[in-house]
């Protein structure tokens, strides 16, 4: 006969209990206030679905979303196969290594409001380096604090810059996990550069390259720091992410219901999406 | 198929070697003919991967040439010299089938549809893998990883020679005697030449024909594993190959005698050369036990299956004799008796005494 032994629960309490406070609690609250209405004095009103349905109907929220998307998928497209160029063109071995590797680290050491004051000042017109070089020596019409296309390249530039060495990273420490075998036996068999790209590397890279765009969707996604530092979510709305609207609404408008609402569906969307992301390039290796 | 000459082979992985000593393959003028099987033995380290290297072309020789049936190779890189390598670790294209990963060397060379169909199926069916064409290459054990990539190499039908870099490391011991028979009915199919690099005696002399023993980068001995085993070269051969290897034992050299702790010990011919490190060298299977030779005191005896393994000192010499039945007690006194034509005198290492004429 089977004893059950109960005992191993306590072994897993511990973590409840952390779990439960750092996430479990404070969520609970936001959920508790994405149903209610309040004016203030702790008086709260039943409001059921109507913040959630209030927010997905709003032309605001979509736009904001839709912003949102196209922000996370621009920077996939560039940082990615950026990063796996940078990391394919790294040296493997010598006194370069290390030299490059603390080059790659350094974007990812400065603070987000940092990263963020840095480009503003960097980019502004007339006084920051960039910006008076390309208005002036090169005569090109360019002001972020005035064209939404300046304003998207910019964010866009940053977030290339301060995080694609992430991708290097990883990337490069799944190249360098490859034995010199392969590439010799991939000599012997005639393959290409292309071949060797396709068929070694980049299936030694899987496992790392699903990290890291999981992070870095999930990262950009969620972007506020950096984007709200250099411009604050304008001009206009243009670049007015869904954290950037959230807080706005939270903060700025003191709507707590909807914010909560807002805050939950946002919640959902990325753990989907990093969810169906991660089965999907996971499913091959459990088969 | 191909004869493979080495001339004069040097290697340094230095820019500028200066000395010998900077050399990890020294020099080394060999040829090995068409469809022969060969291994390269020697403990790890003795520059016989790097040998490997530099006939499959991964690796430049700082001096010499490599001839592939007189056609001077050396500057060739490894995909036009039509050789193929096995590698100590599995090397498998793991999101390829089976099937697309024997297909790979051929495709990369622009062949055909059909005739890459025919020949795939052929080498299936020699590695016994046809039912495993169709499934992905990353689930497969590493012995049945390590038979595709035989395979790889075998697909061509142009392969000039086939090597092997410790190819059973990571092999299970009861899976590596069936994969070295397989090799070897293998080698007897495709007649190719077989070169096979290895640091365990056992696999190098059951495989090859002809066997190359290294050390420091130097070809020490070459010839089939009873040459080597009944008259080693070098006294480095005599105790690398052979469990317990040959007794090397510091002695005095006197024509065709040699005075080994104070006793005389008759040698299978005169000693030549003078001067340096005298040392006899006799494998424990010749030495036998009697009434009367050389006295000796047994300190271990262990049991290793058919035979045992008798450790005794003579005066303050330690050596080794094997005898399968009248086994002394350890502690007791005893008499041993050195086979004449198995007693020979090592000069700095190397052979010094001559064989007497049959």
């Amino acid at each position: 006969m089977r004893t059950i032994n109960q005992k191993a629960w306590f072994f897993v309490l511990p973590v409840l209990a952390l779990v439960a406070f750092n996430a479990l609690v404070p969520m609970m609250t936001v959920v508790n206030y994405s149903v209610q209405e309040t004016f203030g004095n702790n008086q709260f009103f039943w409001e059921g679905l109507g913040w959630f349905e209030q927010i997905l109907r709003s032309d605001r929220f979509q736009a904001a979303l839709g912003r949102q998307f196209l922000f996370t998928a621009m920077i996939l497209i560039i940082e990615v196969p950026l990063g796996i160029i940078v990391a394919l063109s790294m040296p493997r071995k010598g006194f370069w290594v290390p030299v490059c590797l603390v080059l790659m680290a350094l974007p990812m050491l400065i603070p987000w409001n940092v990263v963020g004051s840095m480009w503003n000042i960097f980019t502004l017109p007339k006084i920051g380096l960039l910006g008076y070089f390309l208005n002036d020596v090169l005569g090109i019409n360019y002001d972020m604090t005035q064209q939404p296309l300046s304003a998207w390249i910019t964010v866009i530039v940053m977030d290339v810059w301060h995080w694609t060495s992430l991708v290097v990273l990883l990337c490069y420490a799944g190249l360098v996990s490859i034995p010199d075998a392969y590439y010799q036996a991939a000599k012997i068999d005639g393959a290409s550069p292309w071949s060797v790209f396709r068929y070694i590397q980049l299936p030694k890279m899987k496992t790392v390259l699903t990290i890291a765009i999981l992070l870095r969707f999930m990262d950009s996604f969620n972007i506020y720091t950096e984007p709200f530092v250099l411009t604050g979510g304008g001009p206009g709305n243009s670049t007015t992410l869904l954290s950037i609207d959230l807080v706005k609404i939270a903060l700025g408008q003191f709507d707590l219901g909807p914010a909560a609402a807002m805050s939950l569906i946002y919640f959902a969307i990325t753990l989907l999406v990093s969810w169906v992301f991660y089965t999907l390039m996971t499913k091959d290796d459990a088969e | 198929m191909a004869q493979i000459k080495l001339s004069n082979l040097r290697h340094s992985y230095m820019p500028t070697p200066k000395g010998p000593e900077d050399y990890a393959l020294k020099e080394i003028d060999v040829t090995w003919r068409d469809g022969g099987a060969y291994a390269l033995l020697g403990p790890s380290g003795c520059g016989k991967s790097t040998l490997l290297n530099i006939i499959s072309g991964l690796l430049t020789p700082s001096e010499g040439q490599i001839l592939f049936d007189g056609r001077d190779v050396t500057a060739l890189p490894p995909d036009q010299r039509n050789i193929a390598q096995v590698f100590q670790f599995p090397v498998i294209y793991d999101t390829m089938t089976v099937g697309e990963n024997l297909a790979f060397p051929l495709k990369n060379r622009g062949v055909d549809a059909a005739t890459i169909k025919r020949r795939v199926d052929e080498i299936a069916e020699m590695l016994d893998v046809t039912d495993m064409l169709g499934t992905k290459a990353s689930g497969l054990s590493p012995d049945n990883k390590q038979k595709i990539s035989m395979g790889r190499g075998l697909v061509r039908d142009d392969v000039n020679a086939v090597m092997f870099d410790e190819p059973l490391t990571v092999i299970d011991p009861h899976l590596k005697w069936k994969l070295r028979s397989k090799l070897k009915e293998l080698h007897q199919r495709v007649q190719a030449t077989m070169i096979y690099v290895t640091h365990d005696q056992t696999e190098a002399l059951t495989f090859a024909d002809e066997v190359v023993v290294m050390q420091d980068g130097e070809v020490v001995q070459i010839g089939t594993p009873v040459e080597l085993f009944e008259r080693p070269q070098h006294t480095f051969v005599g105790h690398f190959i052979g469990s317990p290897g040959m007794n090397v034992l510091p002695c005095e050299a006197k024509g065709d005698r040699a005075v080994f702790e104070g006793h005389e010990v008759a040698l299978e011919g005169p000693t030549q050369g003078d001067g340096g490190r005298t040392d006899l060298g006799i494998r424990p299977e010749y030495v036998g036990f009697g009434d009367t030779g050389i006295p000796a005191h047994v300190t271990k005896v262990s049991d290793i299956g058919r035979h045992y393994v008798v450790s005794a000192m003579v005066g303050n010499t330690a050596l080794k004799a094997m005898t399968e039945h009248s086994v002394p007690e350890p502690g007791s006194q005893v008499f041993l008796k050195f086979k004449p034509e198995q007693s020979r005198v090592y000069r700095d290492g190397w052979i010094a005494t001559q064989e007497r004429a049959q």
